[in-house]
């Protein structure tokens, strides 16, 4: 039969089943064709903290939602136009954000009695009309699948499994995605066992005829590949990207890497990506709890290494007393803490920004400590090989402020041309410092403010290093008040000196009077919020913050040329209270903790209550 | 460097350095109270340095925090003073990525056993390349008095003024159970014995632990007294040499048997040719003999076994930590190309110069 091909410029898709579907997958492998094919893409995959929840049951939906387009996007989309729904709890736990008119795939095998009470639905949804606002697709995609692998000589339980790939062919069908590179991923990840590949395989291909010769899917949908800037790319996630930042980073310094960190959700994928490369001269060690974590990281950089941990609210508040530690010592050390839902152990796989006044202030002392954020997937690599190099020419500890919503989303990356990346080599002091002849530990350069590193095994420069206080230049003790003060005043101006890049504003009209400001992964929603504002004909600015300590120098002339500050975050107004406090500005805080990202839409509608008022 | 052999990895001059116990002492005056254990410790470690023949460059000594803790500033090698419980953490650290250091920890009762208690025993079983100097005075002194966690039960003191409820640590127990492969014991103030203990510990690859007793005159002054009066310390001390028969008593008549239930205790009145008399194996793979020793204080608790209760060869983690980064470099380069490889992955697509 003839398809109609139909042009879109931009879909939302969400694929939801049990925690054991393989809905992450599924969502992977449909991302990695969107890529290929060209499209600009962002996805937010969204899973319970349970490995395993009873099947069928509301707590166990895993879900992945992709937005693609062929135009530049930059959040995971609001709504989803289509969701597939693998039983139906997936349909009860996602139908609320679906927008009307929204279509629904939905496999109808577990539609019983049984199945529908325990999720609290008293009648059939598929039947009493609770689906009339929406285009529905019913279909026993587990009969389906199993009607197609009769002949593989699996078991039905075997077969059963297929159902996801079944599922993705049908989908790559609709929106007319390449099929090879998945194809390929399901031989290659599927080597040793043959029989399951072409179980996989098959079923993909008979989702993709499925579509193909029913007249029930009459239309397939074109998305255009987008015009990005031209060069070479990869689809990349956060927690990568942020692995090879480091890698990248301490390649730059000519250092050897050593991650010292204990599992931790949403982090522990940074352990598990560089555990995998030694060969880059990268050493992982994971230890016996966060502190131990942090302080392998530690004595590592002491003895000349690029020491990094990596983890979490919870764990960043055991590594406090070693990130002070570190702060006196003054030795380099990255401490990447990947945001969760909070307080306690909150909503370990959900994002929230609720840790910035931890990586602040979180210690005891006067202990200041840069802070780097990245802001979207992609850019993690670069804002990784920023916090390298603050770390390393000030030798101080620094943290990387990712979040969940950044390590485990992802979009189109520009790969990266390794010439262009900053030559970060470090000297370690061979001769003594002082007039003497003799090693003066903290002897500090006059420009950075930064003291020697010299490390063990450097002849005539052993010197000893504490967390008690340190007399000036020649690091002994030192309980004399008036170097106390001066001591701590210098570290902090240490820290206030560091050179960071002027804050670049985006406002096209120049007449603005009403500033966005945010930090970290609320980038993209404040990004397309933006938009929708000057679609709606408002002058508005947007400047985004990758450096919160030291701010920017120009912060707060930036600040002040805006009758209107907003300050979007997914906590309570953590950035919104230091920019007060520095700046004396009435920002307005805008915030949101529902373990979500802000929706680009609700957004909007407040920064134009904003606008309509100025 | 290109052997990796634990301890031997650390640069061992061929001739002589000519380095002098003063080469060892800094010019920071030594703050610990007159007539304190430490003292004699700091002595006898400057005086043994130069017998290891290491550069003095290639020494660390790591810290927590406490009295004992104090150590490295007296010792003109690189030197770390840390915070509580965490110097085996750092030092971990430091050794897996620097095998040509010579890592040494100095601790306490306290912060090894109490908040450094997990680090304690995740560098043993581990087996890192660190000589860890446990002091064990058996009360907290830079925090004036409280019991620690090797205070005996019942211990009157400023936190416990009706007696300690704690069953106390025995640190080489400890030790053993966590499957060290080095657990020695000495005493602060016998020089001979605690130099000889720490050239085996120093010598051992892997992890070292020695547990020395520490007087601390202030606030348990005479915890082991019974040890160092010369007319009663030997019917408490329990010599282990390996290969030796473990004999002791002013009259050489107390021994440690091996009882009919295959256990071990100590016996009074024991023959010359007493078959039952236990010889001392240091060596013996399996760490329950060396544990059964430990626990001869059981008894009565002034029955000490001092000397080198376990040392047996295990490779260090170091030197599998390091075969595994040198055998992927040597599997495949990690050059410029082989990154730009690794940065591109396997599903790379590009997007021509912008039309229009």
């Amino acid at each position: 039969m003839s398809t109609d091909v139909q042009q879109l410029d931009r879909v939302v898709i969400r694929i939801a089943g049990d925690s054991g579907d393989g809905m992450q997958l599924t969502g992977d492998r449909f991302t990695q064709e969107t890529a290929t094919f060209g499209n600009d893409l962002s996805t937010q995959p969204n899973f319970p903290a349970e490995i395993r929840a009873p099947a069928g049951t509301l707590a166990g939906v895993s879900s992945f939602q992709l937005h693609f387009a062929d135009h530049d996007i930059l959040t995971p989309g609001d709504r989803p136009d289509v969701l597939v729904a693998m039983n139906p709890a997936a349909l009860k736990a996602n139908l609320a954000d679906l927008p009307k008119g929204a279509t629904i795939i939905v496999d109808n095998r577990d539609f019983t009695e049984r199945a529908l009470t325990r999720i609290g639905w008293n009648s059939n949804p598929l039947e009493d009309g609770t689906l009339d606002n929406f285009i529905v697709h019913s279909l026993d995609l587990t009969q389906l699948t199993l009607d197609a692998l009769e002949d593989s000589g699996l078991s039905r339980k075997d077969a059963g499994r297929s159902k996801n790939m079944y599922a993705l062919g049908l989908l790559s069908w609709m929106y007319s995605r390449p099929s090879e590179g998945t194809l390929k991923f399901l031989r290659e990840k599927f080597a040793k066992k043959p029989e399951i590949a072409e179980a996989n395989i098959k079923a993909f291909k008979a989702g993709w005829n499925y579509g193909e010769t029913t007249e029930a899917f009459g239309v397939a949908y074109e998305v255009k590949p987008a015009a990005l800037p031209s060069g070479q790319y990869r689809n990349i996630a956060g927690n990568l990207a942020l692995a090879y930042g480091l890698i990248a980073g301490a390649r730059q310094a000519k250092l050897p890497l050593f991650l010292g960190a204990y599992p931790i959700t949403p982090a522990s994928d940074i352990l598990h990506e560089l555990s995998k490369h030694k060969r880059f001269g990268v050493a992982t060690f994971q230890a016996e709890d966060e502190i131990a974590g942090i302080g392998a990281a530690l004595g590592a950089s002491f003895g000349g290494a690029l020491g990094v941990t990596s983890s979490s609210g919870p764990g960043i508040a055991l590594k406090a007393e070693t990130i002070g530690l570190a702060v006196s010592l003054e030795l380099p050390l990255i401490i990447c803490d990947i945001q969760r839902g909070g307080p306690s152990t909150g909503l370990p796989t959900k994002t929230e920004q609720s840790d910035l006044l931890q990586a602040m202030f979180g210690r005891n002392g006067e202990a200041p400590v840069p802070i780097v954020a990245p802001q979207s997937p992609a850019d993690a690599f670069d804002a990784a090989i920023e916090a390298v190099r603050i770390a390393t020419v000030y030798r101080t500890p620094v943290f990387l402020l990712s979040d969940g919503y950044i390590a485990n989303g992802s979009e189109p990356w520009k790969l990266p041309d390794l010439s262009t990346l900053p030559d970060l080599s470090v000297e370690f002091p061979t001769e003594p410092n002082g007039e003497d002849g003799e090693f003066l530990p903290y002897l500090r350069d006059e420009q950075t403010l930064a003291r020697p590193w010299a490390i063990p095994g450097t002849p005539g420069l052993e010197h000893r290093l504490g967390g008690i206080e340190k007399a000036d230049k020649t690091g002994h003790i030192s309980y004399d008040p008036d170097n106390h003060d001066f001591m701590v005043r210098i570290r902090q101006a240490k820290v206030d000196g560091i050179k960071v890049p002027d804050l670049q504003v985006d406002d096209l009209t120049g007449d603005a009077k009403v500033l966005v400001l945010g930090w970290g992964s609320t980038y993209g929603p404040i990004g397309a919020a933006v938009r929708r504002a000057r679609l709606a004909g408002y002058s508005i600015a947007q400047a985004h913050l990758r450096h919160l300590n030291p701010f920017p120098a120009n912060l707060g002339d930036v600040l002040a040329g805006y009758q209107k500050v907003v300050i979007p975050e997914m906590n309570l107004g953590q950035l919104a209270l230091l920019i007060r406090g520095k700046y004396l500005v009435d920002a307005i805080s805008v915030t949101q903790v529902r373990g979500m990202p802000f929706r680009a839409a609700e957004l909007a509608e407040m920064l134009q209550g904003v606008l309509s008022h100025v | 460097m290109s052997e990796e052999n634990g301890a031997s990895s650390v640069p061992n001059a061929k001739t002589s350095l000519g380095l002098k116990a003063k080469d060892f002492k800094t010019d920071q005056e030594v703050r610990w109270c007159p007539g304190c254990g430490d003292y004699a410790i700091l002595a006898a470690v400057q005086g043994f340095m130069p017998e290891l023949n290491i550069p003095r460059e290639n020494v660390v000594f790591i810290s927590g925090i406490g009295c004992s803790s104090r150590f490295p500033y007296y010792m003109n090698t690189y030197g770390m003073h840390s915070i509580h419980g965490r110097a085996p953490a750092i030092a971990t650290g430091l050794s897996t990525s620097r095998p040509d250091l010579k890592v040494f920890v100095v601790t306490g009762d306290g912060d090894a056993l109490s908040i450094g208690g997990n680090h304690l025993i995740h560098a043993l079983r581990r087996n890192v390349n660190l000589t860890i100097l446990l002091f064990n005075n058996r009360i907290y002194g830079l925090t004036k008095g409280q019991y620690s966690p090797t205070s005996e039960q019942g211990k009157i003191t400023k936190s416990t003024p009706f007696g300690s409820l704690d069953n106390p640590f025995n640190p080489v127990s400890l030790a053993l159970g966590a499957e060290a492969t080095f657990v020695g014991r000495t005493l602060d103030s016998d020089r001979k014995h605690l130099t000889e203990v720490l050239r085996a510990a120093t010598e051992h690859e892997g992890t070292s632990l020695v547990e020395i007793y520490q007087n601390c005159n202030i606030f348990n002054d005479g915890a082991f007294d019974h040890l160092k009066d010369a007319g009663e310390k030997g019917e408490w001390i329990i010599p282990l040499t390996h290969g030796e028969p473990i004999r002791f008593g002013k009259n050489g008549d107390k021994a440690v048997v091996r009882d009919a239930d295959g256990g071990l205790s100590v016996a009074e009145g024991v023959a010359a040719d007493d078959s039952r008399v236990v010889i001392h194996d240091a060596h013996s793979e399996n760490p329950s003999y060396a544990f059964a020793i430990s626990r001869l204080s059981q008894a009565d608790s002034r029955l000490s076994p001092m000397g080198i209760f376990r040392s047996v060869e295990r490779p260090s983690y170091d030197s599998q930590f390091r075969a595994q980064v040198t055998a992927a470099q040597a599997t495949a380069g990690g050059d410029d190309a082989a990154f730009k490889s690794l940065l591109h992955g396997s599903d790379t697509w590009t997007v021509a110069s912008a039309v229009s």
